[in-house]
């Protein structure tokens, strides 16, 4: 019996703890942490989004700026796991979607005060591509029309005045 | 009554030859907007992007098409009277604005024809506010052409008209005025607007240079870091405020960025007379410029009111954090630049009131006349305040006494009535402008110090937000913005002058 209580209440600690953890280590959006910055600075944060822009290497870290279709937060982390990213968001390229586990920063001490987020690991969910562009036939069309049209007036402004 | 009766009267509708000149001088200058596009298009081909480079094409198109009918309908070689220029100037403004939303609106990075108006008029007002969605996604040429609107904008588009292919007529000097240019460089006004591009173009290469070789150092790749530095430059420069990312300066996470900013941003808030003395060996100038005293004092002031309210607050961590913080967001208000190294929300949740009501202090005095800054200027607060001086002496000096106020402006002036009362009238127009964008804020449901900060944004031309600058913000709102960014970067004038014309349209004999 006492046995059985025992394990009950280590069972329930670690519950406990477990909810704890998870609570501050949900997956967090970029508004959630902006807007209530003050409740999750100093906490461990799961964040989702793409990598867009550079992956700027500093030394031995490098910061990458991670956007969730919200806000783009920056996150401070390792050469080594910054040397998984191998697609950045831009106009030609859909970055690499990683889910970035790690400690929040309202006002990094660190880094004069940028809120940003320390990383501990990250997690390729799903890999960027280049994505190609289709030409808008509709914008091609009406822009040889616009052409045609221009042409007409320029000779129409051209055109010497009659006497 | 015979007075009112009189002065109704007087109003005189406007002949056909006065709408023949504001439309071939109009004219005019939508062709040189549609000039500019091809160099965002040209940016769009060298990168292959070539449904950008089409959107630039389109617009182009359209803007020379409605320039080349307006310049043949309303042919005229006629010069401009001091109303006509005026109206040219505001309504050209608005021509440029819709002409130049035409590219972003086809990229679908704005969610309607009014978010791009508000982008562009954002950008050639020098202001900042943005309502792009997902810049991170943005094509190169949409990108530069954000920034060049800002470096057009900043320098004058009738400037750029009138340095690129208006030559030797005096209308350009009335146009010149209408865009708040009350002052010249070098006694012809097209040799002041040549001027002016030198200044900026040396100053563009030079800081495009120095940032991007900083990006690289920092990381960046070499072709971002160069475009980047570009960008930066031209909307540090003409106290813009857009960046290419969505982060604005919190994108680069660097010291050194900031710092650089910093300075080009001083430097586009000061009086382009300044940098002519500087340029032409007359450093003293600098110190004894009432612009720049007066300037000096501001800072500190409202710097003072900012490390008060944050340290009450005491939202961050360290006193060097602060200042780095507190500095930097005062400079790019004061300067009317807008780049942000914290969030918008953070204004409101992290700073407190105190600090708040220093920054919109800021913001609202704006930076050098003559410069590409926003706001009352420094110039009239210097005339204002020696008008008060001179004010308080003559209380003070026996009734006998001869009191007479000088303050020194690129050289010795006696202060006049006439100078205080136009700076008066400039000032209380401003204040009047940032009230009423504040009650339409509050209007549509915002608190006082939140509208107050984003009207006097909007107005004096500065670009931080405190968050109600959103593509989902209410159309009513935003129109309110656009107005408010129109009229702070005309000072006024050519606004009332154009509201003038269609009374008298409408009410005149």
């Amino acid at each position: 019996m006492k046995r059985a209580i025992s394990l009950f209440i280590v069972s329930l600690s670690n519950l406990i703890f477990l909810c704890g953890t998870v609570c501050y280590a949900q997956q967090l959006s970029s508004t959630d942490l902006i807007n209530n910055a003050r409740q999750y600075d100093g906490k461990s944060v799961v964040y989702v989004g793409e990598a867009v822009g550079d992956v700027m290497v500093r030394g031995d870290f490098a910061w990458v700026n991670i956007n969730d279709s919200e806000n783009a937060i920056g996150v401070w982390l390792s050469k080594e796991l910054a040397g998984e990213i191998k697609f950045t968001g831009s106009y030609q390229t859909k970055g690499d979607q990683l889910e970035i586990t790690g400690v929040f920063q309202r006002n990094c001490i660190q880094h004069g005060g940028d809120m940003d987020i320390h990383a501990q690991g990250i997690r390729k969910i799903s890999p960027g591509r280049v994505v190609g562009e289709e030409l808008a036939t509709s914008k091609r069309n009406f822009a040889i029309i616009l052409l045609v049209v221009l042409c007409l007036v320029f000779v129409f402004v051209r055109r010497p005045k009659s006497s | 009554m015979r007075r009112s009766v009189s002065l109704k009267t007087m109003i005189l509708k406007p002949q056909l030859q006065d709408l023949k000149n504001i439309g071939y001088y109009s004219g005019r200058i939508i062709i040189g907007i549609s000039l500019t596009m091809l160099v965002p298009m040209v940016i769009g081909l060298l990168f292959v992007e070539i449904n950008p480079a089409l959107d630039f094409l389109i617009a182009a198109e359209i803007a020379l098409l409605i320039g080349l009918i307006l310049t043949k309908i309303c042919f005229t070689e006629k010069d401009l009277t001091w109303m006509q220029g005026m109206v040219v100037v505001s309504l050209s403004w608005l021509a440029a604005m819709l002409v130049g939303a035409i590219p972003l609106y086809l990229s679908r990075h704005w969610g309607s024809y009014l978010d791009a108006c508000f982008e562009t008029m954002s950008g050639f007002a020098t202001t900042g506010l943005t309502l792009a969605q997902d810049i991170d996604h943005l094509s190169y040429a949409h990108n530069l052409w954000r920034h060049l609107i800002m470096f057009i904008g900043g320098q004058g588009i009738v400037v750029v008209a009138v340095s690129s292919f208006m030559k030797g007529f005096s209308g350009a000097f009335k146009m010149y005025v209408g865009e708040a240019r009350d002052e010249r460089v070098l006694p012809n006004v097209i040799h002041t607007s040549r001027f002016i591009w030198l200044v900026s173009i040396v100053y563009l290469i030079l800081s495009t240079l120095v940032l991007g070789t900083l990006g690289i150092a920092n990381g960046m790749k070499p072709v971002n870091a160069f475009f980047h530095g570009a960008c930066l430059f031209m909307a540090a420069f003409d106290t813009g405020g857009f960046t290419p990312q969505s982060q604005n300066m919190l994108y680069y996470h660097s010291l050194a960025f900031e710092v650089i900013t910093i300075v080009i941003m001083l430097l586009g808030a000061m009086n382009f007379n300044l940098h002519y003395r500087i340029w032409t060996g007359d450093r003293l100038e600098i110190w004894k410029n009432i612009e720049t005293r007066t300037l000096c004092i501001t800072i500190a002031l409202t710097f003072l009111i900012v490390v008060i309210g944050l340290s009450q607050v005491g939202s961050y961590p360290s006193a060097i954090i602060m200042f780095r913080k507190g500095f930097y967001q005062l400079i790019s208000g004061h300067t009317g630049t807008g780049y942000a190294t914290i969030y918008a929300r953070q204004f409101i949740d992290e700073w407190g009131n105190l600090a708040l009501v220093g920054l919109i202090c800021a913001m609202a005095l704006g930076g050098g006349a003559c410069s590409t800054a926003g706001g009352i200027k420094m110039l009239r607060l210097g005339i204002i305040a020696e008008a008060l001086k001179q004010d308080v002496k003559r209380i003070i000096l026996p009734e006998r006494a001869v009191v007479e106020q000088r303050l020194h402006h690129l050289k010795e002036i006696f202060l006049e009535d006439k100078q205080v009362r136009a700076a008066l009238l400039i000032t209380v127009s401003y204040l009047v402008l940032y009230g009423i964008g504040t009650l339409i804020g509050m209007f549509y449901g915002y608190s006082f110090l939140e509208s107050l900060f984003e009207s006097t944004s909007a107005a004096a031309n500065v670009g931080l937000s405190c968050g109600i600058t959103t593509p989902g913000m209410a159309a009513g709102l935003k129109l309110t913005y656009i107005v408010q960014m129109w009229a702070g970067r005309l000072e006024f004038m050519s606004v009332f002058t154009l509201i003038g014309f269609f009374i008298a349209a409408i009410k005149g004999k």
